[in-house]
């Protein structure tokens, strides 16, 4: 990319790795975090393809050895500290694919290219916080990963309480400074993430070019918005969780320890006060994304382009009041959970409303099946399986016995995994010849498709009979009869990984073949500002600003 | 309703090479191999959460098929070389207000249903005669019986190396990773009070034919209860992670008739071993005469 950009002889401009690391360039920085996303999430997917391996059969396979060769633990100690660095390996992926894949890639990579560039902004407002705000998370992350190689209980190591840390596990359970490391490492991307947020707030509502109001500006535009809202207001509540986490853990405050007054779930309620709009902060990008995508390649407007938006506000502001259907086990009183039961389905019309209007806005379209829409379609199907699976989770009489199952992990998987992460692919495959100039193989992008499709379908549609038959989640080891479903899922992982060597490898025949895009390979249904740009952009755009009608 | 379920899962796309391999050896009390639905019901509470369940797909089905099958018909009639000149179309209110309204009913017809469900896991039908005392521990559970004279035991994951010794060498019966040493045993058809509380993390009991799912949390009382309605072994784990050995914290209920609950209690109050150990003679005994008279 650098090459790329190297063409044009601007006299301010800064080169070699004074331009990346003192960036306070939009569209370089959308690069820094693209490029992070992607390393993170191989990171990210290895340790589910590990955790994958362990369980295709019954028994401790591979965590006593993994523990061997990282840690040198020996005999029994080794199994000991496998099951330990298995559970790790599960809160690992976690916040690594929710803080350091999906997060950069949708906002701090796709919505710091191309926010300013749709709404006809020379940047983002903010462009030394949006330095900040990246440089912020490769320290993160190295907190994080150096966490697994750091003791937590005794005779393990790496923080191993899940991805929703509850204590006491978090705190008594696991008294070394593992745990003390991955709190730190959420503190650093959450601040990221509030500076992004201020940035984007900032720069949609101040920077729009004469002409765009608010009821003009493309989809992408209004889902970063929303988005930018709740990360604004749900960050600060986990990063004071999460503080009072660390208080109890080093400095003998008893916020969550019961025999000194505290009260374990009061932090899960804070938890899921940030975490439930987390899980809208990760799907609502992806469902702008969505809508360009289906918009640009059935050559038609987005159907009801105003409900979409105002669906969108709606899944954000119900998002902020549902967060105790995580929790309908921990002894909620009978009318907190009719409460929030009624309040949680309630999200389902919204979202009806935008899977519906992308299908209205095919209708009647002339569509092409390029690779972008091939990932936007795959999204729109496997984003209803996992709705209609929330609206039975939603019912917690139902959630009884789905709760803390593998039921719970089919579903969010299918709208995250299935859902966020091909509305990526959709926004990589859309965006990549503007931000590049290049056009990538479409039969390598279909073959990515086709493989990534099969594959994580076999991972996670078999885990929804396994939570049925009541298969809880998090377990290293399960009963011989859950066997079969295990192994096809195992499997499953394994063609996901294949996909994501596809994918890598698309991008260096990419590099390597030149194939030039032209500013806009996608004919007349992409009518958004960023198309008009010459690909890639020039280093600073809209010297003149555009003129909206 | 669990063939529904089974065809319903079926239609949404999957291998459906399951049907085939479940169903044999059906035992009610814990899950099956290649099983696509829920353990079968053991109370009256997880029929109707079963029912319930299946009910749900009634809804949650057709609106997938809905879904791909407008997505299969835009595919092909709007394809490019079908429909060369897009439409324009962009607004339509009715439709808009059809599909707002459409999934506002639909939820309606769930949420009834599902607000009779949640209060009748809240109302028992009638005063528990008996009250035991769920104790999660990394990684055990100790029961304690509230009786005349209050009693309690520890319940651990059963070690392959005690099979023998335990008379639990039947991989069926007592499976690896869900049999225990020492069961929590109840009388059938009886309304029974589960206190549910925590020593040191958070852990969760739950029993899933009996449809019941509560954490165990340091510093607070949870309650639930539950009615079996037939004698047998009833296996649940662990539901929520608790550290190193989550994997390895089962939950085994025996439901025995009053009388050799009765039996058991009275030895159970000073020796437990000796109690459990005459309960399954007299188990066996039985099972015995059984097969015998069929």
């Amino acid at each position: 990319m650098a090459e790329a950009a190297a063409h044009d002889h601007d006299d301010h401009r800064p080169h070699g790795w004074v331009r990346w690391v003192y960036s306070t360039n939009h569209k370089d920085i959308g690069t820094l975090y693209l490029i992070f996303a992607i390393i993170a999430g191989i990171i990210g997917g290895a340790l589910s393809v590990a955790i994958r391996m362990e369980l295709q059969e019954p028994g401790i396979q591979i965590f006593s050895g993994l523990a061997q060769m990282v840690y040198g633990m020996q005999g029994d100690a080794a199994i000991d500290g496998g099951k330990s660095m298995y559970n790790a390996f599960g809160a690992a992926h976690g916040l690594i694919m929710i803080f350091f894949m999906v997060m950069p890639a949708l906002i701090g990579g796709f919505a710091n290219w191309m926010v300013p560039i749709m709404i006809g902004a020379p940047d983002m407002a903010f462009p030394r916080m949006n330095n900040i705000s990246f440089w912020l998370l490769p320290p993160a992350f190295i907190l994080l990963l150096s966490s697994m190689f750091v003791p937590s209980a005794p005779g393990a190591f790496g923080p191993g309480g899940g991805w929703t840390i509850y204590p006491p596990l978090s705190t008594s359970g696991q008294p070394g400074p593992a745990l003390d490391l991955a709190i730190l490492s959420i503190h650093i991307a959450g601040a990221s993430s509030i500076l992004g947020a201020i940035n984007f707030i900032t720069t949609i509502f101040n920077m729009r070019a004469p002409g765009m109001t608010l009821h003009k500006m493309p989809l992408f535009a209004w889902a970063v918005l929303i988005t930018a809202f709740l990360l604004l207001l749900s960050l600060p509540v986990l990063a004071g969780a999460i503080t009072m986490l660390l208080t109890d853990r080093n400095f003998g405050t008893a916020f969550f320890v019961p025999d000194q007054g505290g009260d374990p779930i009061l932090f899960q309620h804070l938890f899921w006060f940030f975490g439930h709009p987390e899980v809208y902060i990760l799907i609502l990008p992806g469902f702008g994304i969505i809508s360009h995508i289906v918009s640009t390649f059935s050559k038609k407007p987005v159907f009801g382009y105003l409900g979409m938006a105002y669906a969108m506000v709606a899944i954000g502001a119900v998002g902020f009041i549902v967060w105790a259907h995580h929790m309908y086990t921990t002894g909620l009183s009978l009318d907190t959970q009719r409460y929030f039961v009624f309040a949680t389905m309630v999200i389902a019309v919204p979202t009806g409303v935008k899977i519906f209007s992308w299908i209205a806005t095919m209708w009647g379209g002339s569509i092409s099946f390029k690779p972008p829409m091939l990932w936007a379609l795959g999204f729109i199907f496997l984003f209803t399986i996992g709705g209609v699976t929330g609206v039975q989770l939603a019912n917690a009489g139902l959630d009884r016995s789905l709760h803390d199952t593998y039921f719970v992990i089919a579903h969010f998987h299918y709208v995250l995994s299935l859902g966020a992460v091909f509305a990526i692919f959709a926004g990589w495959y859309y965006w990549f010849p503007k931000m590049t100039g290049y056009m990538y193989s479409p039969v390598i992008a279909n073959t990515h498709f086709w493989v990534t499709f099969v594959g994580v379908n076999l991972i996670f549609f078999p885990q929804h009979f396994l939570g049925l038959a009541g298969m809880p989640r998090r377990t290293v080891d399960y009963p011989d009869a859950f066997a079969g479903w295990n192994m096809v899922s195992s499997y499953g992982s394994y063609i996901a990984a294949v996909g994501v060597a596809i994918f890598l490898y698309g991008v260096f025949d990419a590099f390597q073949k030149k194939r030039v895009a032209g500013a806009n390979p996608w004919g007349e249904g992409a009518t958004t500002l960023e198309w008009q740009l010459p690909s890639p952009p020039p280093f600073h755009q809209w010297e003149q600003l555009p003129k909206i009608k | 309703m669990r063939k529904f379920l089974a065809s319903a899962k079926f239609l949404a796309g999957t291998a459906a090479s399951a049907v085939l391999f479940s169903g044999a050896a059906a035992r009610a009390d814990q899950p099956r191999e290649w099983e696509i639905s829920f353990q079968d019901p053991a109370t009256d509470l997880m029929r109707q959460i079963e029912r319930f369940g299946n009910y749900t797909m009634w809804f949650i089905v057709p609106i997938t098929i809905l879904v791909l099958v407008l997505l299969l018909v835009c595919i092909v009639r709007f394809r490019a070389s079908a429909n060369p000149v897009p439409s324009k179309t962009a607004h339509n209110t009715l439709i808009e207000v059809i599909w707002t309204v459409g999934p506002v009913i639909v939820l309606l017809l769930i949420a009834i249903p599902s607000f009779q469900l949640l209060t009748a896991q809240y109302t028992p039908p009638e005063e528990a005669k008996l009250t035991v005392k769920a104790t999660g521990n990394q990684w055990n559970w100790d029961y304690e019986y509230q009786v005349d004279k209050t009693f309690s035991f520890n319940s651990a994951v059963l070690q392959d190396g005690d099979r023998a010794k335990a008379g639990k060498e039947d991989r069926a019966l007592y499976p690896r990773l869900l049999a225990v040493d020492n069961e929590l045993v109840v009388p059938v058809n009886t309304t029974t009070r589960v206190l549910i509380t925590a020593t040191d993390v958070i852990h969760s009991f739950a029993v899933p034919s009996f449809g019941i799912k509560m954490d165990a949390v340091p510093g607070r009382t949870n309650e639930t209860w539950f009615k079996a309605e037939k004698e047998g072994l009833y296996y649940g784990q662990c539901s929520q992670l608790c550290g190193k050995d989550h994997a390895f914290m089962p939950i085994a209920v025996r439901v025995v008739s009053d009388a050799q609950f009765k039996t058991w209690l009275e030895t159970a109050k000073t020796d437990v071993p000796a109690a459990n150990k005459a309960l399954m003679a007299e188990i066996d005994g039985t099972k015995k005469v059984a097969a015998a008279g069929n």
